[in-house]
């Protein structure tokens, strides 16, 4: 229950932050900060195969994605200003993502080990439903994700004029 | 096993998905309102899995996984619109965009 209130917490006050950040990629690292307290959630309550989605394809990949289009907009902006500009900038995220591994070390020290099966999905079960009754809906993300591919290779496409 | 009421994970999850609904509502450049959309996927999908742990079935990560392709996918072609309104505008405020035709 501590571990459902911390992560919380922190995913609460990273969200705010988001969301009032003036400099897009200070909001993104928030953004990062809130889907890694919200793996934290996820873990917490018995569901790895979905926390470990959530870092290696939102973390991983959704924001490094968000990064890539955020440099491709306006690099001399990230450039600009040498080392030690404004350097308290870094210390609230870093509290948070000390509470997060405070909580990591916590979960891995002090609570007793237990099997996932007493109450948790296991990630075999999730994927027997994936590919079992739920297989036309995969059928379905993949025709999703490969009209988003042709989508944003038509948008991005230099127009010959 | 989760000793976490549901009614919490379902309380925090429509907070996220409030915090959310007001940062696209707020902010006027496109990449917050993209970044918005997120949080709002996100929140939705943590109450699927809070549910689907709360009666142990595999179902609420299985939407888990479908709420992440559609995020992937979404945020593919928003970012590249975002991309092209910036050439055209060079600006990423998204009132930019209704003076757009054709």
């Amino acid at each position: 229950m501590a571990v459902f209130v911390i992560s919380s917490a922190v995913a609460l006050i990273s969200t705010i932050l988001v969301i009032t950040r003036r400099n897009p990629v200070h909001a993104l690292l928030y953004l990062i900060l809130s889907l890694l307290s919200v793996a934290v959630l996820f873990y917490s309550i018995g569901a790895p195969l979905a926390a470990a989605f959530e870092l290696i394809v939102y973390a991983g990949a959704i924001m490094v994605l968000f990064a890539f289009a955020l440099m491709l907009l306006n690099p001399g902006a990230l450039s600009a200003g040498g080392p030690r500009r404004r350097p308290l900038f870094w210390l609230v995220p870093a509290l948070l993502g000390l509470v997060l591994l405070g909580e990591l070390a916590y979960v891995f020290t002090r609570l007793p080990p237990r099997p996932l099966a007493a109450g948790g999905v296991p990630p075999q079960q999730v994927g027997l439903a994936l590919f079992g009754p739920y297989l036309l809906g995969v059928e379905l993300a993949s025709f999703l994700l490969l009209a988003g591919l042709v989508g944003a290779y038509h948008i991005g496409r230099r127009k010959p004029s | 096993m989760s000793p976490v009421p549901l009614e919490y994970g379902l309380g925090l999850a429509a907070a996220l998905f409030v915090l959310g609904l007001v940062g696209a509502l707020v902010r006027r450049s496109v990449l917050f309102i993209l970044l918005s959309i997120e949080i709002m996927l996100n929140a939705g999908a943590l109450a699927f899995v809070f549910a689907g742990a709360r009666w142990a079935q595999p179902d609420g990560q299985v939407v888990f996984l479908f709420i992440l392709t559609v995020a992937a996918a979404e945020v593919c072609v928003g970012l590249a619109l975002m991309l092209e309104l910036y050439q055209r505008f060079k600006t990423l405020d998204g009132d930019a965009a209704s003076r757009m035709k054709g």
